[in-house]
C-alpha cells in the first residue's frame, strides 16, 4: 500500500513501520523555540540536564517573533534567557530584528521540503506550504527536541481535499481559505494531514500556500499539503531559500481516511466574524459593519505578495480618517523587498503605520493591540475573543482588510 | 519496575442522563482560576472541579481508582495541571473512547497512563462498566476486566513509544536513559 505525504516523510524520518495511528520515535531536522516558550525550555533543560550539550546547535535555533524588540519586562527577560542559554550551547538565534520564526526557516532554506520540523508556535504547519512537515508543540516536548533531536508522533490519518472550478481576483488565497475552512469547520481535517488538489490551488504561490497551510490550524488539522505544483512556484521558493525544491506527491495508492471535493467557482470575498474563523460570511453582508481598525500582517498574510495586493488598493488612496492601518511584514526580507520596490511608499502615503518585522497584533506585539469596543479587521488567522486585545476582530484578505480602511466599514475593492 | 496491572475502583463519567459525558475541556477538568499552582500535590482537590455533576470527585476519590471517560477527553488548552491533578489524587490510569490530542501528549510524557478504548461508550450505555465495579487492566496488552461483572473488554494497550516513557518515568526521564544507551 502506498503512502500519504506526511506519511512518506515520517517514514523518511524513522525506523518504525510508519501507518496511520501508529506512534513512532522521528528524527527532527529542525528544533526551535520561540520567545513565547522559549525561556521555559531553557529551565526545563537546565534543571533536567544541567550543563550537557543540545544534541546538534547546528539544528537548533530561537526565534524572536512575538515581541520585538521587546515591549515589556517580561519580553526582555525571556529573550535575554534564551540569548545566554544560545551562546552557551552554540545555538543560532534570529533575533528581534528577523521576523516571524517559521518564515524565517523557509527563507533560510532551513524548512526544506521532506524535512521535520518542531517550535513553540502553533502555526509552525505553514511549512507544509513548502513541502515540510512543521507541528507547533509546547516546551516539555521541545526540551525534549533539544536534548535528543527526536520527538514521537502518532501518524495521522489524510483527508484529500479536491479543489474544483477557478476563481479571479478581486478573490485572493485568503478567501479562498476562508470559504474551505468554512466548509471543513473544526471537525473534518481534526488531528489528520490535510492534502489539497485541483487547479485553483496548484496555480497559488508561496504567499498564498502558506496562507491556506497556516490555516489548517484553524481547522483543528496537523499540517497540510499543497503536493501539485507549477514550475513558476518551483522558481520562486528555490530563489528565495537557496534551496534546491523537490515536490512531493503521494503515491498514487495512498490511503486516504476521507476524500472531499469543494467547488470554488464564483468565489467572492469572506471574512470570518467575531469569534470563531469558522464563522465565515461573504464581505458584501458584512457592509453595515464600520471598524476602528486594521492589521495587515501575521504568519498567514505577511508576505510582500500581500502587502503589494494592499498597496495595489490603497494607492492613490488614504486611509479614512479616524481608521488606523497597521502593517507588519513578515521578515525583515520581505521589508527589504517593500522597501526597494516601492510598496512601502504606496502604503506609508496612504496614512498606515508601518512597523519592523515579526508577528505584530497577534500575540500582543509591538503594533499595539484592541480596546474595548473597538472593531479590527485584520489579515490574521483568529479572531478568538481577547486575542488581539478586548476588541472585536473580523479576518479577511490583504485587499478587504485595505479597502475597509478606505472606507471605514467592511468592504471588497469594488467597493471603492 | 513500572507497574503494568492495575485492578481499582471505576469511575465512569456520565451526565446525569446517565450518557458518558464528551468534549469535557480542561478547563472543566482544571479551571483555570488555579494555574498559578504549582505543587502537584495542591493540584487534586480541584479535579473536575468545573465538570457539572463530579464537582465532589476529589473527595470521593481513592489512590488507584481508574476513570473511563467520553471521546475528546481533555480538549482544549495544553495545561500540564489537567493530567497532574489526576496524579496528585493518585488516580492509576484513564481509559477513554479517545483524547485532546495536547492532553494525550502532556499524559504521555509526564508517564501517566491514558489508554483509549473503542467500545467504552457501548460499554457503559450496556452497563457492563459502571461507576464503584472493580476493573483490572493490563496496560502491556490491554486485556481488561471487570472483577464486578465478571465482563472482560479490551483497551489499547500502551504503544511501545508510550510504554518507554511510561517505564523511563516520563520523557525527560527518557531522554537521560536514551544517552545511557
Amino acid at each position: 500500500m502506498g503512502y500519504t505525504v506526511i506519511e512518506k516523510i515520517i517514514q523518511k524520518h524513522t525506523q518504525q513501520k510508519v501507518r496511520p495511528g501508529r506512534i513512532v520515535w522521528m528524527t527532527l531536522d529542525v528544533r526551535s523555540a520561540r520567545d513565547f516558550g522559549g525561556p521555559n525550555v531553557v529551565k526545563h533543560f537546565r534543571r533536567e540536564y544541567g550543563d550537557k550539550p543540545v544534541a546538534d546547535s547546528k539544528k537548533t535555533f530561537f526565534t524572536f517573533d512575538l515581541s520585538v524588540p521587546a515591549c515589556s519586562l517580561k519580553y526582555a527577560d525571556s529573550q535575554q534567557i534564551c540569548r545566554e542559554f544560545a551562546r552557551q550551547k552554540g545555538i543560532k538565534v534570529y533575533d528581534v530584528d528577523e521576523g516571524i520564526g517559521s518564515h524565517v526557516l523557509i527563507e533560510r532554506g532551513h524548512a526544506a521540503s521532506g524535512s521535520t520540523v518542531v517550535g513553540t508556535d502553533s502555526h509552525m504547519n505553514i511549512l507544509g506550504a513548502v513541502g515540510s512537515f512543521g507541528q507547533g508543540m509546547g516546551d516539555v516536548d521541545i526540551t525534549f527536541a533539544f536534548k535528543t533531536g527526536k520527538t514521537w508522533f502518532e501518524v495521522p490519518e489524510t483527508v484529500k481535499v479536491i479543489l474544483k472550478g477557478e476563481f479571479n481576483a478581486p478573490s485572493s488565497a485568503k478567501d479562498l481559505t476562508l470559504f474551505i475552512l468554512s466548509k471543513l469547520g473544526t471537525r473534518e481535517a481534526a488531528l489528520k494531514a490535510v492534502e489539497f488538489y485541483g487547479e485553483p490551488v496548484k496555480e497559488l504561490s508561496l504567499a498564498g500556500r502558506i496562507t491556506l497551510c497556516s490555516m489548517v490550524t484553524e481547522m483543528a488539522g496537523i499540517v497540510g499539503f499543497v503536493p501539485e505544483a507549477n514550475d513558476r512556484f518551483l522558481k520562486e521558493i528555490q530563489d528565495l531559500s537557496g534551496v534546491e525544491y523537490r515536490p512531493l506527491t503521494a503515491d498514487p495508492d495512498a490511503r486516504y481516511a476521507e476524500e472531499i471535493e469543494i467547488d470554488v467557482s464564483g468565489l467572492t470575498p469572506k471574512a470570518a466574524a467575531p469569534f470563531q474563523p469558522t464563522n465565515v460570511k461573504d464581505v458584501k453582508d458584512l457592509s453595515h459593519v464600520s471598524i476602528d481598525s486594521g492589521f495587515i500582517g501575521s504568519c498567514t498574510n505577511g508576505r510582500t505578495e500581500d502587502l503589494k495586493a494592499a498597496a495595489d488598493v490603497l494607492k492613490g488612496r488614504k486611509v479614512k480618517q479616524g481608521v488606523i492601518l497597521k502593517i507588519v511584514p513578515a521578515t525583515r526580507r520581505v521589508y527589504s523587498e517593500i522597501l526597494k520596490q516601492g510598496i512601502l511608499d504606496d502604503l506609508f502615503e496612504s496614512g498606515a503605520v508601518v512597523s519592523n518585522p515579526g508577528c505584530g497584533g497577534c500575540a500582543e506585539g509591538h503594533i499595539g493591540l484592541t480596546g474595548e469596543g473597538e472593531t479590527q479587521i485584520s489579515t490574521a488567522n483568529r479572531n478568538f475573543a481577547g486575542k488581539q486585545g478586548k476588541g472585536n476582530n473580523y479576518l479577511a484578505s490583504p485587499r478587504v482588510v485595505a479597502a475597509s480602511c478606505v472606507l471605514g466599514r467592511i468592504a471588497s475593492p469594488e467597493d471603492l | 519496575m513500572s507497574e503494568f496491572v492495575f485492578k481499582g475502583r471505576l469511575w465512569v463519567l456520565k451526565d446525569d442522563k446517565g450518557n458518558l459525558i464528551e468534549d469535557i475541556d480542561t478547563d472543566q477538568i482544571y479551571h483555570n482560576a488555579y494555574l498559578h499552582i504549582t505543587d502537584i500535590s495542591e493540584m487534586g482537590r480541584y479535579a473536575l472541579g468545573n465538570l457539572e455533576g463530579w464537582k465532589d470527585f476529589p473527595s470521593k476519590a481513592k489512590p488507584g481508582d481508574i476513570i473511563a471517560a467520553g471521546r475528546n477527553f481533555g480538549a482544549g488548552s495544553s495545561r500540564q495541571q489537567a493530567v497532574d491533578c489526576f496524579a496528585a489524587l493518585k488516580i492509576s490510569l484513564i481509559m477513554a473512547t479517545s483524547f485532546g490530542a495536547i492532553y494525550f501528549r502532556n499524559a504521555v510524557n509526564s508517564g501517566f497512563p491514558v489508554l483509549k478504548c473503542a467500545e467504552l461508550e457501548a460499554l457503559a450505555e450496556k452497563e457492563h462498566i459502571k461507576t464503584g465495579d472493580r476493573v483490572e487492566i493490563d496496560i502491556r496488552t490491554g486485556k481488561a476486566r471487570n472483577t464486578s461483572t465478571r465482563e472482560t473488554f479490551q483497551v489499547e494497550p500502551l504503544s511501545s513509544v508510550q510504554r518507554q516513557i511510561y517505564e523511563a518515568g516520563g520523557l525527560f526521564a527518557f531522554a537521560q536513559r536514551m544517552e545511557e544507551r
